[in-house]
């Protein structure tokens, strides 16, 4: 009993301490993700804006799981809506 | 008079104002609600806006807001005795800063989580908005030049800590990766990681390391400055996980446990304060007490600086409204306390009233080498550590302090460039390097400008840096005041302050200007004179939107009384 009650305290200190560790820097690095996965985007999507792209064979399996995204992404590239003819967003 | 007696009496103070005015505060002047809906849950995305536990995020919001600041000015303006630094830092903490910082937090999060830059453009108007980014670029450039001078004098005076100081920064880059490839517990990390720092504070003293008198042509104090610049710039460009965050983490460890040995020593060993309570006998040169203590302690009794925290990312993470009493006003309590414990280590650690006089033979002596070697007294009285050791201790405190300040205000100045860039459309100005080098070149302008070749220039400007830090407060409050008076609400618990502050520094500018004047000094005098200018822009500001908003408020009372009465003929 005393036991769990010991482990239980030191793995909230643990959670604690982690939130102590990333929570000023989680923005920073977060950030820092976006913008690489930001480019990743623009990998999947390149064959589509005329860009030709060697691994679009690869890519092209990617587009549906990444189409979750696609919404926030061309907002966040500055344009209201998809930039492409055959592929409608919002 | 005994340390542990004013000790008490000064956090019992605080805990008291903590308590029962910020209760009031809160409750009957900012309202805060416990239902609102605060930023962070509105607009949470896991990037910015994130609920955060209060406990975690006040030690964030303390741990960023605690610099070298809160020990440099009160270590400086004990000169005119212990009295006046010691009601100035806990009546400034209760009335002011704690008002202040809570304040930011609230008005932040009531404005969709916008800084107080961007709130005064709304607020205010337009051209205090320019007149803020001037402010907070000569507050960050004041900041990294005296931070950059206090350093380098503190690793010129206590050899033994070069080591401990610069090994420090291994330790954060090994504890870095340890974290960021997850080889290892945060837990454990953080018990090897102090172990790591306390061992090198202990080798120290046996390897103390100094820099030649002169580094190809240079002083030893100012290759230090070039030195410390140098590594800020780096550091600043690196990715945070790398060494910011590590050593953030370390630092922020490093302050309690300093904090609580420094109470603790005084508590067992209870040393009597040897300077005297007011200081009749005042050095030659000593200026006039009112305004100079003002400025001189600004953090640790109210500082702008934490309006830009509070406001930036702060409020961003607060969970419930309500907490913004806890973090902000606690936060305050925080800073206070480490200044409080700075002035009973510069009164009451010195053997002597002859010693404590040799070190304040002049006005802006003492500092943080003051605060280091009394310090050290007492932790040795108190804990019975050997004194070499315990300088090394606290040198290390102040300097990695100092030092996070420097690379933050680097990498923020480096912001500042970037958006000029952008603003101008300066093409190069815009990318990380340039804009760095920009920002370190304008720094060391001032470090080396202000008093010359050897670059001791930099403790020059403290009073400055302190009188544009309570203009940045200054600008804070008036936004503050400005929401409560369009609420309607009683703004005097924040308008006093900020007529205290406007009054205050633009005195202080004035006395200074002529002091600056009679020593030739143009480059101050100049700076000087800016600041000025924009303490005299920031009064007329306040009073003409204060005006402006009450003619309003009152239109708009009568335009409701018109109507009623009609209401009632009709």
């Amino acid at each position: 009993m005393k036991i769990t009650a010991i482990r239980n305290w030191l793995s909230r200190a643990n959670k604690l301490a982690n939130e102590y560790y990333n929570a000023p820097y989680r923005a920073a690095v977060a950030r820092a993700k976006r913008e690489q996965d930001d480019l990743f985007m623009l990998y999947v999507y390149a064959e589509m804006m005329g860009i030709p792209n060697p691994a679009s064979y690869y890519t092209l399996e990617l587009q549906p799981l990444l189409l979750e995204q696609f919404h926030e992404w061309h907002l966040r590239m500055g344009m209201e809506h998809s930039p492409f003819d055959e592929f409608r967003c919002c | 008079m005994n340390a542990i007696l004013l000790m008490l009496l000064g956090l019992g103070g605080m805990f008291l104002g903590y308590v029962f005015y910020s209760k009031y505060v809160a409750e009957k002047i900012y309202k805060l609600d416990p239902d609102f809906r605060t930023p962070a849950h509105e607009f949470e995305d896991g990037i910015d806006f994130v609920p955060t536990n209060k406990y975690v995020l006040w030690g964030h919001h303390f741990t960023s807001v605690a610099g070298a600041a809160p020990i440099i000015g009160p270590a400086i303006a004990v000169i005119w005795g212990w009295v006046p630094a010691f009601l100035w830092v806990i009546f400034g903490t209760i009335f002011f800063a704690g008002v202040h910082d809570a304040g930011a937090i609230w008005a932040s999060s009531r404005n969709r989580a916008r800084s107080i830059g961007a709130l005064t453009g709304d607020v205010v108007g337009k051209r205090s908005q320019s007149l803020f980014m001037i402010v907070i670029f000569l507050v960050l450039l004041m900041v990294n030049a005296v931070f950059a001078t206090a350093i380098s004098g503190l690793l010129i005076n206590f050899p033994s800590s070069v080591v401990p100081v610069w090994g420090a920064i291994f330790v954060a880059l090994i504890i870095g990766q340890i974290i960021f490839r997850k080889w290892m517990g945060l837990g454990t990390i953080s018990i090897l990681g102090v172990l790591a720092l306390y061992a090198m504070i202990f080798v120290g003293p046996a390897v103390p390391l100094a820099l030649p008198e002169t580094v190809m042509g240079l002083s030893d104090n100012a290759s230090w400055i070039l030195i410390l610049f140098f590594y800020a710039a780096i550091a600043s460009l690196l990715p945070v996980w790398m060494l910011l965050q590590p050593r953030d983490y370390i630092n922020g460890l490093q302050l309690f446990i300093g904090l609580f040995l420094i109470y603790g020593a005084v508590l067992i060993s209870g040393p009597e304060l040897v300077a005297p309570a007011f200081n009749t006998n005042t050095p030659e040169g000593t200026p006039s007490l009112v305004p100079l203590l003002f400025v001189t302690i600004a953090c640790g009794a109210i500082s702008g600086f934490h309006g830009l925290v509070a406001s930036g990312t702060t409020s961003k993470q607060l969970d419930k409204e309500t907490d913004a009493r806890f973090v902000g006003y606690f936060g305050a309590i925080g800073e206070g306390s480490l200044s409080l414990a700075t002035i009973i280590a510069v009164t009451a650690g010195f053997a002597t009233l002859a010693d404590w006089q040799a070190v304040y033979h002049s006005f802006g002596q003492g500092g943080v080498s003051a605060f280091v070697s009394g310090g050290a007294q007492i932790l040795q009285q108190g804990l019975s550590l050997d004194v070499e050791i315990s300088e090394t201790l606290l040198t290390v405190m102040a300097v990695l302090f100092a030092g996070t300040t420097m690379d933050t205000g680097i990498r923020l100045q480096r912001y500042i460039f970037q958006e000029w860039g952008g603003i101008y459309n300066i093409k190069w100005m815009e990318k990380a390097a340039p804009a760095t080098l920009l920002a370190v070149g304008s720094c060391l302008i001032l470090a080396f400008g202000a008093g010359g070749a050897d670059g001791t220039g930099g403790l020059a400007i403290w009073p400055l840096f302190g009188t544009t830090n309570q203009l940045l407060a200054g600008l804070t409050l008036l936004v503050i005041t400005t929401m409560l008076v369009r609420l309607k609400r009683p703004m005097y618990v924040t308008l006093l302050p900020l007529l205290f502050l406007l009054v205050m520094t633009i005195y202080a500018l004035l006395i200074q200007l002529k002091g600056f004047y009679d020593d030739a000094n143009w480059f101050l005098f100049s700076l000087d004179l800016l600041v000025l200018i924009a303490a005299i822009w920031i009064a007329l500001e306040s009073a003409s939107a204060l005006t402006r908003i009450r003619r309003e408020n009152a239109a708009d009372q009568a335009g409701e009384n018109a109507t009623e009465n009609k209401a009632n003929r009709s």
